[in-house]
């Protein structure tokens, strides 16, 4: 099975709200997640001004030769993204599911402090089973 | 292709996990109630219910995004539309018709053809000035600010009050562009 390398979450000023790491290859310290973040955030922005036409939302896939860079953005302007092995599936809607765990074990956590850095159990549970689980059951959603 | 906006909300619904109406309703007018006590002041009160209702409403419409597919809406009338018909639906059970439009599309009415908040409240004479259901303003002022609308959200008609429907006023005050201040001549 195809692995996912790390996991980040950004909130709508470019600060790194989440981030996790799967798997030994790649691990970086927290200072260097943190730059990563606020970086990926603004070539995210450069990107739609790079575009020719209006209305574009930015980067939503980065691929490199060792790995591929998923990036979904809600409306509301977090960012989620997953880097994993190059040709990883089905990335989409396993980020479109992080983004409704987000919203159900993270907001409506009356403790969660909005834009800050996320530390829920129950979202860490509910995540590494969603990232662990057969990832072709998400394709039917 | 982005998958077509839902015109209603009925199929969220259906997913949806739901609480009992009555255990809502009256937690709801406990709530109410407590605040009355707290505050003293029907003003205060209103003032307190809105702005729970923002902080409610703040983090409520990522919820709604999430599992809605609802994608970025064109302009202020498929958002009044979305709301009445699609996040009203999904939250509330309910629906509402959207009518009373200006001119300039940037003022609308939702008149709510039902409301769980109310389903067994008699507003008492030292409470006229009470705008029962004044947290649902704040969600739905909460909710559009973060997708980059400042909106004013009123109540008009309250039946509570003695009038005939329920009538919530959504007057969009100003856009705020998402654009990141990155020209280099300023």
């Amino acid at each position: 099975m195809a692995a996912i390398y790390s996991l980040y979450i950004i909130n709508k000023s470019g600060g790194l709200i989440f981030c996790k790491d799967y798997g030994s290859a790649g691990k970086m310290d927290t200072n260097d997640s943190l730059r990563l973040a606020s970086l990926w955030h603004s070539m995210h922005a450069i990107s739609q001004q790079l575009s020719p036409v209006n209305g574009c939302a930015g980067i939503e896939l980065l691929q490199a030769d060792t790995f591929d860079l998923h990036c979904f953005q809600s409306l509301t302007g977090t960012k989620f993204f997953v880097v994993c092995e190059p040709g990883t599936l089905h990335m989409e809607s396993l980020l479109k599911y992080i983004y409704e765990l987000y919203t159900d074990y993270v907001l409506k956590n009356p403790f969660y402090e909005m834009e800050m850095p996320i530390r829920c159990e129950l979202f860490d549970i509910n995540l590494s089973q969603a990232v662990q689980k057969d990832r072709v059951a998400l394709l039917g959603r | 292709m982005a998958p077509v906006a839902p015109r209603s909300g009925d199929v969220i619904f259906a997913n949806v996990e739901r609480v009992n109406a009555e255990l809502f309703t009256l937690t709801y007018g406990a709530i109410v109630r407590q605040l009355l006590t707290d505050l003293e002041e029907v003003d205060e009160v209103n003032k307190q219910l809105d702005q729970m209702g923002y902080n409610i409403g703040v983090r409520l419409i990522d919820e709604f995004l999430a599992k809605s597919n609802v994608s970025r809406c064109v302009d202020f009338k498929e958002t009044a539309e979305v709301i009445a018909k699609v996040g009203l639906k999904m939250f509330l059970g309910i629906t509402a018709t959207v009518t009373n439009w200006d001119v300039e599309g940037t003022t609308c009415s939702l008149i709510l053809e039902d409301n769980p908040l109310v389903d067994f409240v008699e507003l008492p004479d030292t409470c006229q000035g009470l705008n029962y259901c004044n947290i649902l303003s704040g969600v739905v002022r909460g909710a559009l600010e973060m997708v980059s609308m400042k909106t004013e959200v009123t109540w008009l008609r309250d039946m509570l009050r003695g009038d005939d429907a329920f009538e919530l006023q959504l007057k969009l005050l100003k856009q705020v562009p998402e654009e990141y201040p990155y020209k280099d001549d300023e």
